[in-house]
């Protein structure tokens, strides 16, 4: 059994366990199918459950379960051993570094979706039906490919500072442009609260891929005859932007940015790879994992991660509604 | 429906440029649902002029709209038919301005509008889908125009109420298009053509996405408020039996090249060519070709002389002959012209009935009828042959159509 359990650092080993794992899921799986569909009338709720049962299962065991725990542990001091009510929420929500780090996640919730999905929509519209359309439109997808880490420690090079010595060479791009422009560097990710912007310009990098794909594509869908009757109508240029388009693509909009504004509130990633949360640009989601895994105060930890749930609950159905009546219209 | 008071039909007077103020006052009711009402008002009207217009996609060789010259009357339905790809769709919005014009010029009245903005040309177009716009209500839809054009809200309202009021559409001035069926959506379309009292209506096929029994209704609903309103429009259509009952004029097009114009009758009774033939008339016309021997053509048993100052004409010895099947009498085997058709198929529509058969005796291979290879005779339905049956059929003299062989140009 410790075979199983303690895998240690041999790659070969632990690579022999997930294997393992996989056969069994393979097996365990086809055993439940294959004896569902063994007789030959099997009634109604036995192939419910067969096919249902194993994901609900699953989803008890991953999601509801620690979903519960979690909100019980927030509840409780930092190793769990004594009830605190709701002690660490009104921590949460009255200790001034902690009432930052609501208002920096709100800065992010308010600035990046909306600046991705205008980005993505100038973008969309500027680009289409031009020449170079999918070329163009590969080089704003690229950014989607890589790695919310990667792209971190990409715009962390920008941003990289050096102080300005004359035999020190700048690594960081944009030091270097200040550099060569005759200014002094600028220790970028320290100065608040520019830093939390030049962090949310990573975001916005990676997501405006993403919101100008959907809304070409949304575009697109407009029928070519709306867009003649509106030019017979009178209308051109912006005009026919703002009273044909938008309103046209409103829900796929919608949609845009509310997905990215969830992505906003879970993005963790770009915070822990660049500053770690310092200098005042620490967000929600990085401050759960900061008290949680640094600072050992699961109770808190826990508070903040069901403050994000929370959060993030209204964004959800929203977006699942504008969902349901962009399909509606269609 | 209520009676419309009088006095309530009328819009913006004030709007008026026209040399043609008002349309009928008099009659002014009819209860059935859908139905267009007379209106009275005032529409600026114009003639349409296409000059050589020609228009050429970029990439292809042949012009889809070659060269087409159309003189269209003031107040007058003009109908342009064709089949698919004939370039009527294209020349009609060449004249909206949806199209670059690549030769020629189009006016409308005395002004050239071949590089004129689509908004600036004074057009109304219904289209085929009918391009609601679905954010907006009915009534948003209908005045759209006229609100980016900056006319008061007040006048807007009364535009559009009115033509509601004509097209039956009151009740759902506040709904959005999803919420409304094919044929009402298709009413919102005219209103919103009707509302900005346009020198010229285009109208893409604005029938075709309604079933056939509504469209037969509806077609008559919309000649007759053009026949109103007096406005001059082009309609487009593929469906000859919608350009007949419609249109003052046709204008035949195929490959981007206008075949003939004139009205449904010299449409039907002198078509210019064997395609002009082929196309006008439900079902199609008989067409084969023969060859001339001594000044007559071998149709089946029958031998049937060919006008002398023809035949003495002709620049090959074959000649392309047609004829209806309306124009065909089955009479006795021995009568003189008679030939003989072994029945196939009967096509009872109650009024009529039309055999579908094969030539007996056949010399000519290629005697067809539309798209069928057999030969359609009009029978009365009271006396159907059977299947299999033989039966003697003759020309009605002076019926045919007689057809160069090479050049398909009318000869008779």
């Amino acid at each position: 059994m410790d075979w199983f359990i303690y895998a240690g650092d041999d790659p070969g080993h632990k690579l022999m366990i997930m294997l393992i794992a996989m056969a069994l899921f393979v097996l365990v799986m086809g055993l439940i199918l294959f004896i569902v569909d063994r007789p030959a009338n099997a009634p109604k709720w036995l192939v419910t459950a067969g096919f249902v049962g194993p994901a609900l299962l699953m989803l008890t065991v991953g999601l509801l379960y620690p979903g519960l725990d979690t909100i019980r542990k927030s509840l409780f001091n930092r190793n769990g051993t004594e009830f605190l009510g709701l002690d660490n929420y009104v921590r949460a929500f009255t200790e001034p570094q902690f009432l930052l780090v609501l208002g920096t996640t709100a800065l992010w919730v308010l600035v990046a979706p909306a600046a991705a999905t205008f980005l993505g929509l100038v973008y969309a519209v500027v680009v289409d039906k031009s020449r170079f359309e999918k070329f163009a439109k590969a080089l704003v997808f690229l950014p989607m490919a890589i790695s919310m880490v990667g792209a971190s420690i990409i715009w962390k090079f920008v941003y990289e500072y050096k102080p300005n010595t004359g035999a020190v060479e700048q690594t960081g791009l944009l030091n270097q442009v200040l550099v060569w422009l005759g200014g002094e560097p600028i220790q970028f990710l320290l100065q608040r609260p520019l830093n939390n912007f030049l962090l949310m310009v990573v975001l916005i990098w990676i997501q405006t891929g993403f919101a100008m794909t959907l809304l070409s594509a949304s575009i697109r869908a407009i029928p070519d005859d709306i867009v003649e009757a509106a030019r017979l109508d009178g209308l051109s240029g912006l005009g026919m932007f703002w009273r044909i388009t938008i309103p046209s693509i409103r829900p796929a909009l919608v949609v845009v940015l509310t997905t990215i504004a969830m992505t906003t509130l879970k993005s963790f990633d770009i915070v822990r790879t660049m500053t770690a949360g310092r200098y005042g640009t620490s967000i929600v989601a990085n401050e759960f994992y900061e008290q949680s895994f640094r600072q050992n105060n699961a109770g808190f930890g826990a508070a903040l991660a069901v403050l994000l749930f929370v959060i993030v609950i209204p964004i959800i159905i929203y977006n699942v509604r504008q969902m349901r009546l962009a399909e509606e219209v269609r | 429906m209520a009676e419309h008071p009088v006095g309530q039909g009328t819009i913006a007077l004030q709007q008026c440029h026209s040399r043609h103020a008002s349309v009928s006052n008099d009659t002014r009711h009819d209860g059935s649902s859908g139905t267009y009402l007379p209106v009275e008002g005032c529409f600026i009207m114009a003639t349409v002029t296409f000059d050589h217009a020609t228009r050429i996609y970029p990439g292809t060789e042949r012009p889809a709209v070659d060269a087409l010259n159309l003189h269209i009357e003031d107040g007058e339905f003009l109908v342009l038919v064709g089949p698919s790809g004939c370039g009527k769709s294209t020349s009609l919005r060449m004249l909206a301005g949806l199209e670059d014009v690549n030769g020629g010029h189009i006016f409308i009245g005395e002004r050239d509008v071949t590089d004129v903005q689509p908004k600036d040309r004074d057009i109304a177009m219904v289209f085929q889908n009918y391009a609601l716009y679905p954010h907006m209500s009915v009534a948003d839809n209908m005045g759209f125009a006229l609100k980016i054009a900056g006319t008061p809200k007040a006048e807007i309202r009364q535009r559009v109420e009115e033509a509601a009021k004509i097209l039956d559409l009151t009740e759902y001035l506040d709904r959005k298009p999803k919420a409304l069926s094919g044929g009402q959506r298709q009413r919102v379309a005219m209103g919103r053509a009707i509302v900005r009292q346009p020198q010229v209506f285009l109208m893409d096929e604005p029938l075709s996405n309604l079933d056939a029994k509504l469209r037969v209704q509806t077609r008559t609903q919309i000649a007759s408020l053009q026949r109103r309103l007096g406005v001059t429009t082009v309609y487009v259509t593929h469906d000859q039996t919608e350009a007949l009952t419609m249109g003052d004029r046709i204008a035949v097009l195929n490959a981007g090249i206008l075949q003939q114009v004139g009205t449904p009758r010299e449409m039907y009774d002198k078509p210019a060519n064997v395609f002009v033939a082929g196309f006008i008339g439900s079902p199609a016309m008989n067409i084969g070709t023969f060859t001339v021997t001594n000044g007559s053509v071998q149709v089946g048993a029958a031998t049937l002389p060919i006008d002398r100052t023809i035949a003495s004409n002709l620049d090959s010895n074959r000649v392309t002959l047609g004829f209806r099947p309306e124009s065909l009498d089955v009479v006795d085997a021995s009568t003189a012209g008679a030939f003989h058709v072994e029945v196939n198929l009967v096509e009872e529509l109650g009024s009529d009935a039309y055999v579908y058969g094969s030539l007996k005796d056949d010399v000519a291979t290629d005697l067809h009828a539309g798209s069928t290879d057999q030969l359609i005779v009009r029978i009365n339905p009271r006396h159907v042959p059977e299947k299999g049956e033989i039966i003697s059929v003759a020309i009605k003299p002076g019926q045919q159509h007689v057809f160069s062989a090479t050049s398909g140009e009318r000869l008779s």
